[in-house]
């Protein structure tokens, strides 16, 4: 999937993926996708839960080299 | 739509129990809340400049994850609280868990509103220079015109 932005939050626990995804999406345009590499297993529920929240659209998720990968659209 | 609020009394200033509220307000500030906490009594303690002397105890701590069953008597030895609070640090630091600096931190550069106690500001004697810049000091009335107006307020 095509992103214009990465942010790896590997080796981050709770809330830091949360709290520094919101960060990394701070200065990013509307429409715009921002990647995000995890590997806490609460930030699969976590993050659907803030993409719910925040209305920045999570366009696909998964996991990639046994990392969880999200796709966020900013709203 | 309007934003969502989070009022949160800390009361607590043992390590363990100093994360939940720099975990639930820098996390609900992420998902654009607007949050207060007020700190009282122990609680002030995460207002500290320096976060370093919280600690946490196994004396009358029966939950807390041992690597070897510690009979009481010897987790009242001298010491015995400092080793327990470099072992958890050191745990926390292992497993990604941010350090409390760090969360409060990200906790006022969210604008999450800190009101610090004045009457056990007093009580303990604190002086402002011990604490943070950026906070604010309130009592209770303070503290329930925001309370009163939130979606979650949790006393911790």
């Amino acid at each position: 999937m095509q992103f214009d932005k990465e942010f790896d939050a590997s080796g981050l626990a709770c809330p830091l993926p949360i709290v520094k995804t919101k960060k990394a999406l701070a200065d990013m345009a509307p429409g715009t996708v921002l990647k995000v590499v995890a590997t806490d297993p609460g930030s699969v529920a976590d993050m659907a839960a803030f993409a719910e929240q925040t209305g920045n659209a999570l366009v696909e998720s998964g996991t990639e080299n046994n990392k969880f990968v999200f796709f966020l659209k900013k709203a | 739509m309007a934003a969502k609020k989070m009022a949160i009394i800390a009361t607590k200033g043992a390590l363990d129990m100093a994360y939940p509220p720099l975990i639930l307000a820098s996390t609900a500030a992420a998902l654009g809340w607007e949050v207060q906490i007020f700190f009282t009594f122990y609680g002030l303690q995460l207002l500290r400049k320096d976060l370093s002397g919280i600690a946490i105890s196994p004396i009358g701590n029966p939950a807390m994850p041992m690597p070897v069953p510690m009979p009481v008597v010897v987790s009242i030895l001298p010491g015995m609280e400092a080793m327990a609070t470099s072992m958890m640090k050191a745990k926390m630091k292992k497993k990604g868990v941010a350090s409390l600096t760090e969360l409060r931190d990200l906790c006022q550069e969210a604008d999450v509103k800190f009101i610090a106690c004045q009457m056990t500001v007093d009580l303990f004697e604190f002086d402002k220079s011990d604490f943070i810049d950026g906070i604010e000091y309130g009592g209770a009335a303070m503290f329930m015109k925001f309370a009163g107006e939130t979606d979650v307020c949790l006393f911790i």
